[in-house]
């Protein structure tokens, strides 16, 4: 029982991370009926953006002498690593994907693995093949509630998700532009006339979605505090499938599904062999998707995928 | 002077002529019908003036302002209102957020407190929803409000799209068949729907329509375009018994 209360605890963790990112890819794609591929390395990018921010910051404290605690570096550092992140999606955006809006889907798919590419290599190049490793900006501290170990990372990096999820939530449903983006969703013909423009709202999906990857970039570095240019491939693939499976552009899917394939990675590697973890985790979501093909709240009739 | 000005448009759809030499002159406050057969070219017209498409050769001013080359979102935002001849809604939005969805550009706060919730966002929310709320009472369909617009009956979502045409305060709206598909009884509400905004909202009013009576009884003046070109402009009465007009809808009289 324990131990199933343990691995609960670390599905969180996980989940958290792949939901996350998953958040990204599901609202470009719910506005402009494309899956970005670079996403996944845009998490890589906000990761190293972090450990700029973090080592700077650090840096500014050893210089200056100011004795800034740990915790507020590290919200300093998520800050304006979201600021900064964000604009990279905004690159991205413009130079990749704006000039080939109108060309079949196809097309920017491919982009999108390019984009990727170029951010692996591009920062291979500039930073070098070595590994970095991130900065610890807190202690570690355990604590134990009956026999489960909770560490305050856990409990932060949850938290911090869970938060960042409800704010978007906020935004989505209540503010003009989540309005907006809804309503992109369903048409480019109409939502202009309302004097609203396709090009201030999808570089704000991509500024957001960026933004949270970089969250959970730094939320990873956290936890797994060794960064390589690579990191973001195989994480931004299985957020990848889990916003396929909560439903191509549906937000709260991504974020559940993201959660659920915390879960069935953690309760994998309980049950079996943890070299078989991801063999007998995703063969279970292929099954899941062969009775759900449009995932769990996917709607039939909007998914044309036009890829 | 005139509040839309177009003169002599024409557009090319590849080598097909589909709008040739056509002008337009609305003065504020009047209705003007657009009449025609099928493939005349009407919602093309539309088009060209809300910057769906850019015109081949012409002029369109609105107020003065030269609209060719803007973007749809820019002539929305200088005065151009419009309602598809198929309904364009957002089928899973509520028909209230449909309303407040144009009220887009009057909402003032800022991104930061759309994240944290501003004591003034709340306020600009409540200033909007207060504005569409009444305009939902105008065009009847305010009991929907917290519907979602796909499940209204065809009639209602008609009135949405309209209400949210004219969210956009809108001083030219433009009405692609704004009855269509409608039961005799839903276009007499229509007909006084119609005249009820044109007197509030003090809006100039456009509009392409099949049903000659709605027209009639609506419009000032009505052109009648056929082939893309207008074969005759005048008063409904003038356009009746206009002999040009007959033989596009009925065919001519001579027998081969």
């Amino acid at each position: 029982m324990d131990l199933f209360l343990q691995n609960i605890v670390n599905g969180l963790q996980w989940g958290s991370f792949y939901a996350l990112i998953a958040l990204g890819y599901s609202m470009v794609y719910s506005i402009l009926m494309l899956f970005n591929f670079a996403h996944g390395d845009v998490f890589m990018v906000g990761s190293y953006i972090g450990f700029g921010v973090a080592t700077a910051l650090l840096g500014f404290v050893a210089l200056t002498g100011i004795p800034l605690p740990g915790w507020l570096i590290l919200i300093l550092t998520i800050l304006f690593s979201m600021f900064i992140t964000s604009f990279v999606g905004v690159f991205i955006e413009r130079v990749g994907y704006r000039p080939l809006r109108d060309a079949p889907r196809a097309s920017a798919a491919i982009t999108g693995l390019m984009i990727g590419i170029i951010l692996e290599t591009g920062n291979l190049a500039i930073l070098g093949a070595r590994r970095l490793s991130f900065p610890q900006l807190i202690e570690s501290v355990t604590y134990q509630f009956g026999g489960i170990y909770v560490t305050n990372k856990k409990i932060l990096i949850v938290g911090v998700s869970l938060g960042l999820m409800y704010l978007l939530h906020r935004f989505i449903q209540k503010s003009k532009w989540g309005m907006a983006m809804r309503a992109m969703s369903f048409d480019f013909e109409v939502v202009p006339l309302m004097g609203v423009s396709i090009n201030r709202i999808a570089p704000l999906t991509f500024a957001i979605g960026s933004a949270l990857a970089a969250a959970a970039g730094i939320l990873y570095g956290l936890a797994y505090p060794v960064l390589d240019p690579y990191m973001g491939i195989l994480l931004g693939w299985k957020a990848f499938v889990a916003a396929i499976l909560g439903g191509r552009g549906s937000i709260l899917g991504a974020a559940l599904a993201g959660f659920l394939l915390g879960f069935i990675e953690i309760f994998v590697a309980w049950v079996f062999p943890s070299t078989l973890r991801d063999v007998i985790a995703y063969s279970i979501i292929l099954l899941i998707l062969t009775f759900r093909p449009h995932g769990f709240f996917g709607q039939a009739h909007s998914t044309q995928l036009r890829l | 002077m005139a509040l839309l000005r177009v003169d002599n448009m024409t557009h090319y759809f590849g080598g097909l002529r589909a709008v040739h030499n056509y002008s337009l002159i609305l003065e504020p406050g009047h209705i003007v019908g657009l009449i025609g057969p099928n493939g005349a070219g009407k919602t093309t017209i539309f088009n060209l003036i809300s910057g769906i498409h850019t015109p081949t050769e012409g002029n369109i001013e609105l107020e003065g302002h030269n609209l060719i080359g803007h973007h749809p979102h820019e002539i929305a935002s200088m005065g151009l209102g419009r309602t598809f001849q198929n309904l364009l809604l957002w089928r899973h939005m509520t028909v209230l957020e449909h309303v407040k969805m144009a009220c887009y550009s009057q909402l003032e706060y800022g991104i930061w407190g759309a994240f944290f919730g501003s004591r003034f966002c709340h306020q600009e929310e409540k200033r909007l929803t207060a504005k569409a709320m009444h305009l939902l009472e105008t065009f009847d369909v305010a009991h929907f409000s917290s519907q979602l617009a796909v499940s209204l009956p065809y009639g209602a979502q008609r009135r949405v799209e309209m209400a949210r045409a004219m969210a956009t305060n809108p001083k030219v709206l433009f009405l692609d068949e704004p009855t269509a598909g409608m039961t005799p009884d839903e276009l007499n509400r229509m007909i006084s729907i119609i005249r009820k905004i044109h007197e509030e909202f003090d809006v100039a009013i456009f509009l392409i329509e099949h049903r000659l009576k709605f027209v009639m009884e609506l419009c000032e003046r009505i052109q009648t375009l056929v082939f893309g070109e207008v074969i005759a402009e005048g008063s409904p009465e003038e356009t009746q018994n206009n002999p040009h007009v007959i033989e596009a809808y009925l065919g001519s009289e001579d027998i081969h």
